[in-house]
């Protein structure tokens, strides 16, 4: 995806390299080639190439991974917000 | 009644499977242009389970995929020659990223249905082939420790497939990249614009009555043709913020979706400003420009949830900035355009 860019300094992806044991299955699951194993550890190539769609985290057994997943879609976001007015309304 | 992609069915120790046809019909065809034409989507579905493709057998590939009929499709499609198994999921008709990201494609779902299937006694080996956007939704590790079965991460596209069996289970580095093409992009546009007629009907009413406020109170005459004008300018705004800014989206400057559909509508709003300049007046073709430039935006920034590539962060960082931009621009215009009819006459 070197041809899309998104905007950059905002991927919540967090990661503690002391904890990666190399599994490399971030390297396998990430549709954005955001990990490259390295030394026998996941590196962190490409932060803002990141889409917060949560499979690194959800597949790292040690969990060296976490991010807060999202959709990045516009209106999924303004429905959230639409319900989140509502429940408010209703209590 | 069976689909017409069931060839016949296969004896296996956990009961008979249906064999599937891996050349696409007519029927399928038509189905697929239906559904990226935003027809009943959400009910084009086959039923999850599990399928054959050729002389399926005990040491056959077993290949995971979700029950939205053009995923089923787009998989069996490219297995022609090959033997294996398809183990298709329940994802309420929805296909495998999506699934996943709401986690009817997951974990739980494939354990289930390796049980239900009896699958354990049709293959010889404990191996899933699930596609990689699935691991949205899949861990591997859980999987494994539910029903005995290891996660292979298979290629994102269907097509990749064949190779990725040939080479061993081992993806070229381009297999496990989102792309977003031309044709792809282009495959997005119809669904977008039939979501959006609902909210564009009402939009419409809205123009035509703003259209025939003026000094008059209001007026039939105005409203149908000043309505006429507003509306070519909705239109335009339109397909400048989703079928140009999906189709020119590496050419349109910056990461920001709102300003990309900002640009294309702003260019696409001098143009129309333009072509209704000699039967305006006062600030009648600012009002046209705005409303173009401030529907384009919108638009372009709702194609957000069909890129493979934004982030909800980032989504969000932009909409706090797009939604106020958009709010003026509209109200600006709301303010040209029905003032005008009420001074400029």
């Amino acid at each position: 995806m070197d041809t899309f860019r998104y905007l950059p300094g905002v991927a919540t992806l967090v990661y503690d390299r002391d904890a990666c044991v190399g599994c490399g299955a971030c390297t396998r699951v990430c549709p954005h080639g955001v990990f490259v194993l390295d030394q026998g550890r996941a590196q962190l190539v490409d932060r803002d190439g990141c889409m917060e769609c949560g499979a690194c985290a959800l597949n790292c057994p040690p969990q060296a991974l976490a991010v807060s997943p999202g959709v990045g879609c516009a209106a999924y976001i303004i429905n959230g917000w639409i319900k989140k007015a509502k429940r408010k309304g209703a209590g | 009644m069976l689909w017409h992609f069931v060839q016949d069915f296969i004896d296996t120790p956990a009961g008979p499977v249906p064999r599937v046809a891996t050349v696409l019909d007519a029927h399928d065809r038509r189905g697929a242009l239906r559904v990226r034409c935003g027809f009943n989507r959400s009910g084009y579905r086959v039923s999850p389970g599990l399928y054959a493709v050729g002389a399926a057998g005990t040491t056959s590939p077993v290949l995971v995929t979700a029950n939205y009929k053009l995923s089923f499709d787009a998989l069996r499609s490219e297995l022609r020659g090959l033997d294996a198994w398809i183990l298709v999921l329940d994802t309420r008709g929805i296909n495998v990223w999506c699934a996943a990201g709401k986690k009817t494609f997951s974990t739980d779902e494939i354990v289930r249905r390796v049980q239900l299937t009896g699958l354990e006694q049709v293959v010889s080996h404990r191996e899933l082939l699930v596609p990689q956007l699935g691991a949205v939704g899949v861990a591997a590790q859980e999987v494994k420790r539910g029903c005995g079965f290891a996660v292979i991460w298979a290629p994102i596209r269907a097509s990749d497939v064949k190779s990725f069996l040939a080479s061993g289970k081992k993806a070229a580095p381009a297999m496990r990249r989102v792309t977003f093409t031309l044709a792809e992009r282009a495959a997005l546009i119809p669904v977008e614009i039939v979501l959006f007629v609902k909210l564009a009907l009402k939009t419409l009413l809205v123009l035509f009555l703003l259209s025939g406020l003026g000094a008059h109170i209001f007026s039939f005459t105005a409203a149908w043709q000043r309505g006429v004008q507003a509306a070519a300018a909705f239109a335009a705004g339109i397909l400048a913020g989703a079928v140009a800014t999906p189709l020119l989206l590496p050419w349109l400057p910056g990461p920001a979706f709102w300003l990309k559909g900002g640009l294309a509508g702003g260019l696409a709003g001098v143009f129309v400003a333009a072509g209704f300049w000699s039967r305006t007046a006062g600030l009648e073709p600012v009002a046209l420009f705005l409303l173009t430039a401030a529907t384009a935006s919108f638009m372009a920034m709702n194609f957000t949830g069909a890129t493979p590539y934004t982030s909800a962060s980032g989504v969000e960082k932009e909409m706090r900035r797009a939604i106020p931009a958009q709010f003026a621009a509209l109200g600006l215009a709301a303010l040209c355009w029905v003032g005008a009819n009420f001074f400029a006459r």
